[in-house]
């Protein structure tokens, strides 16, 4: 079977990194971790420690505040100073637990494995993992995986890992491979599926090898090269390019019988499984222009970027951008005392002349930005429409299917704000249908009246 | 920690800018200058540069008076400038040029809001106003000669001679020591930009190849395959083709938009060549497609994956 492969941007690799195997962090005593409460997609945990309780390793400090929502672990023993509101880098806010770590680093006596017998107590052996899309998204893995069995057909690991710079992905697929693969059992035991692809893109060879000889025995598992072509590890992208489906607009994968995850999170959850640990520290990648040493690292979940970057040898230069996650999607935030939250991928640093936005020009309608655009979208004529204010031209366009991987606004020659203006006519579009939708009602309303007016005379 | 710039993703971007293709765009055509000095003298060069700079000229001016920002920088008014030279007889008049990129800058370009806005392309739609304007001189086709040649002689074009049932050497029309416009002549040097563009991925080769392979195939019909080869080497259909036909702004974006756009181009060409009064008919194809360049897109526009019709 050959599949057309989507349309992508050829981004610049510059994975540093690849070779250094993650170094995991000492927490001296005094060291102060903030562990914001709302780190993945959904409602934020809620804390269940107060001020001046004593908290080890692998203690929970928040449960879960709703269904679609994910337990918070303590990846530090120490004392907790306080409870606090924080600023998150994407603007909203929400408590936060602060704990002063002792430096013991002792681990939790309660933490004991689960035991599992069927699918359900599976998945709620995953959610009190506080696993949640570690490759970026933060969607609790429990909600996602909490699906039909009968509907799983293909599961797909996506270790493409297209961003530049981050390596995290591909040291798990190295360094954590045994662990990788017993996920990978659990997922074949709980949902059978026709098959379990791992796409890697091809210029990590050491882990398609390693992968390859680690699933011999495995025959429902296909671990394929993919090239590497930015945005290869994309959810829909990935299920495209490993099984030929296309999610329509408005479904889950699921409903082409599709599941993607991230080989870091099947980790978190196998190491669950395994042994009692929940998710507590991040693989995270530290590279970037101003970083004297870049290197992956091991960091408790609430570790400040300043503290990460101490360990690893500080600032070359004065930084004067920092990105959590990758070039492409990452959030440039405005201060390095955010901290590592459960999807941090990368903590990026960047010089000067890197984090300088380039001068933006008049569009030249190259159509670059179209024939990148791996889901066909037409980001010069989305821009036009945003900028006419055209709500019904924006709905044609399909602006709302746009993941805002970055391609279009990559290779613009004109260096417009593309991924920009696509997140503001995704707001324009959503207003548009609201007022359709009440402008609808309202006729309806009156026709009804008119009738009701009608029927009386 | 203060000073850090916050900004959108995404924080990396193509080393390709406005300016470095353009630049490419100066690079491709080089061939072509050299070309057209060999082929028709120095004089070739002296036209060159009064139209390169009177372009440049032209728009620092007009953006100054208006007080808008210089744009010169991104190159556009020098390719424009380039393309239009390339597009005129060796022996017109130097005030004829500054007037041609006057009307390719300033009135088609930069009137209509300036770079990215023009709805046709500047050198072509400043080719056909000179036609009309100065129809002697820009009919006035110097025989080569080479550098050192005595005083130019008139000369008719391959195509006049091909319209009148003659024939020629389909040689020499592809290395271009025939008599045409300065950088039309020579298939050879064209060609060798167009790999250039090519390789440095400027252009695509949807509409060059749809254009030429247009005119080919119904000249071939007409003619025979000698005579279809002669249709393609003489005139302007390599330089339109390669050059002006891809031009960013005035063509579609899609691949099929490009290949049906390059077809377009290729019937009109044939349609003036064989059945019309002017011999030659790139100029008018391209700014006919140029016309109905948004309807082409919008009959192309590409189909969201996993779009639902609403």
């Amino acid at each position: 079977m050959s599949i057309k492969l989507l349309h992508g941007a050829h981004v610049p690799h510059r994975k540093n990194t690849a070779e250094c195997a993650p170094q995991r962090i000492p927490v001296t005593a005094g060291t102060m971790i903030t562990i914001p409460v709302s780190m993945n997609i959904g409602a934020p945990a809620k804390p269940v420690v107060k001020v001046n309780d004593l908290v080890k390793v692998g203690q929970l400090v928040a449960e879960p505040g709703g269904f679609v929502s994910a337990p918070v672990y303590s990846g530090v023993s120490g004392k907790v100073k306080k409870l606090d509101e924080v600023l998150l880098f994407h603007g909203a806010s929400c408590q936060a637990i602060v704990i002063e770590a002792d430096g013991e680093q002792a681990v939790y006596e309660g933490l004991e494995a689960p035991t599992l017998s069927d699918l359900p107590s599976f998945i709620d052996a995953i959610r009190a993992s506080g696993v949640v899309g570690l490759g970026g998204a933060g969607f609790p893995t429990s909600v996602k995986l909490n699906v039909d069995p009968g509907k799983v057909e293909y599961i797909c690991i996506n270790g493409a890992e297209c961003e530049p710079y981050i390596t995290a992905d591909t040291r798990t697929m190295l360094d954590d491979a045994e662990l990788l693969v017993e996920g990978i059992e659990l997922l074949e035991k709980y949902f059978d599926p026709k098959k379990i692809i791992i796409g890697i893109e091809d210029n990590k060879p050491k882990c398609i090898k390693n992968m390859k000889e680690l699933c011999k025995g495995l025959d429902y598992v296909d671990v394929r090269a993919l090239p590497a072509l930015y945005p290869q590890g994309g959810e829909k992208v990935m299920i495209h390019n490993t099984t030929g489906r296309i999610v329509p607009e408005g479904k889950l994968p699921i409903d082409v019988g599709c599941v993607v995850i991230n080989p870091s999170t099947l980790v978190g959850i196998a190491r669950y499984v395994k042994t009692g640990m929940p998710l507590v520290e991040k693989y995270v990648t530290v590279d970037g222009s101003a970083i004297a040493n870049p290197m992956n690292v091991i960091a408790p979940i609430g570790m400040s970027v300043k503290q990460v970057v101490e360990f690893t040898g500080g600032y070359k230069c004065e930084p004067k951008k920092i990105v959590l996650g990758g070039p492409m999607m990452g959030v440039s935030v405005p201060s390095d005392d955010e901290v590592v939250v459960k999807n941090t991928g990368a903590i990026l640093c960047f010089d000067e002349r890197d984090a300088r936005p380039p001068e933006t020009t008049d569009c030249i309608k190259c159509g670059r930005c179209i024939n990148t655009c791996p889901l066909n979208l037409m980001p010069a004529h989305i821009e036009t429409a945003y900028k006419l204010e055209k709500g019904d031209e924006l709905k044609k366009l399909k602006v709302n299917l746009c993941m805002e991987c970055g391609c279009c606004a990559f290779v613009c020659p004109a260096k417009r704000p593309l991924v920009q203006v696509n997140k503001l006519a995704k707001a324009m579009l959503w207003d548009y249908n609201a007022k359709l939708k009440a402008d609808a009602e309202k006729a309806a309303a009156k026709k009804a009246e008119a009738e009701k007016e009608a029927a009386n005379v | 920690m203060s000073n850090l710039i916050v900004s959108v993703s995404p924080h990396l971007t193509h080393k390709d800018s406005t300016r470095t293709i353009m630049r490419d765009v100066l690079i491709a055509l080089i061939p072509a200058v050299i070309a057209s000095i060999v082929i028709f003298g120095w004089r070739a060069l002296l036209l060159t540069i009064v139209c390169v700079g009177t372009a440049v000229f032209w728009e620092w001016a007009f953006q100054k008076i208006c007080k808008r920002k210089t744009t010169i920088g991104d190159l556009s008014a020098a390719v424009t400038g380039l393309i239009l030279a390339m597009n005129l007889p060796v022996g017109l008049p130097l005030w004829q040029a500054a007037f041609g990129t006057l009307v390719a800058i300033v009135v088609v370009k930069q009137l209509f809001g300036g770079i990215g806005y023009n709805f046709a392309n500047p050198a072509i739609t400043a080719r056909v106003v000179m036609l009309i304007a100065f129809a002697g001189t820009m009919t006035t086709w110097a025989a080569p000669n080479f550098c050192f040649g005595a005083d130019a002689v008139s000369a008719a074009t391959p195509l006049a001679v091909l319209k009148e049932g003659g024939s020629y050497s389909l040689l020499n029309l592809f290395i271009g020591t025939v008599g045409g416009s300065m950088g039309e002549t020579s298939a050879l040097a064209l060609l060798i930009g167009f790999v250039y563009l090519l390789c440095r991925k400027v252009i695509s080769w949807h509409t060059p190849v749809a254009f030429i392979g247009t005119v080919f195939v119904l000249a071939l019909v007409k003619g025979g395959f000698m005579f279809g080869l002669a249709e393609i080497l003489a005139g302007g259909v390599f330089l339109g083709a390669i050059f002006m036909a891809t031009d960013y702004v005035t063509t579609p974006q899609t691949p099929w938009g490009r290949v049906i756009f390059g077809i377009g181009c290729g019937l009109i060409t044939c349609l003036i060549r064989f059945f019309g009064n002017y011999p030659e008919g790139v100029s008018f194809s391209i700014l006919l497609m140029n016309i109905l360049t948004p309807y082409i897109s919008n009959w192309t526009a590409k189909k969201p994956l996993g779009g639902v019709e609403a």
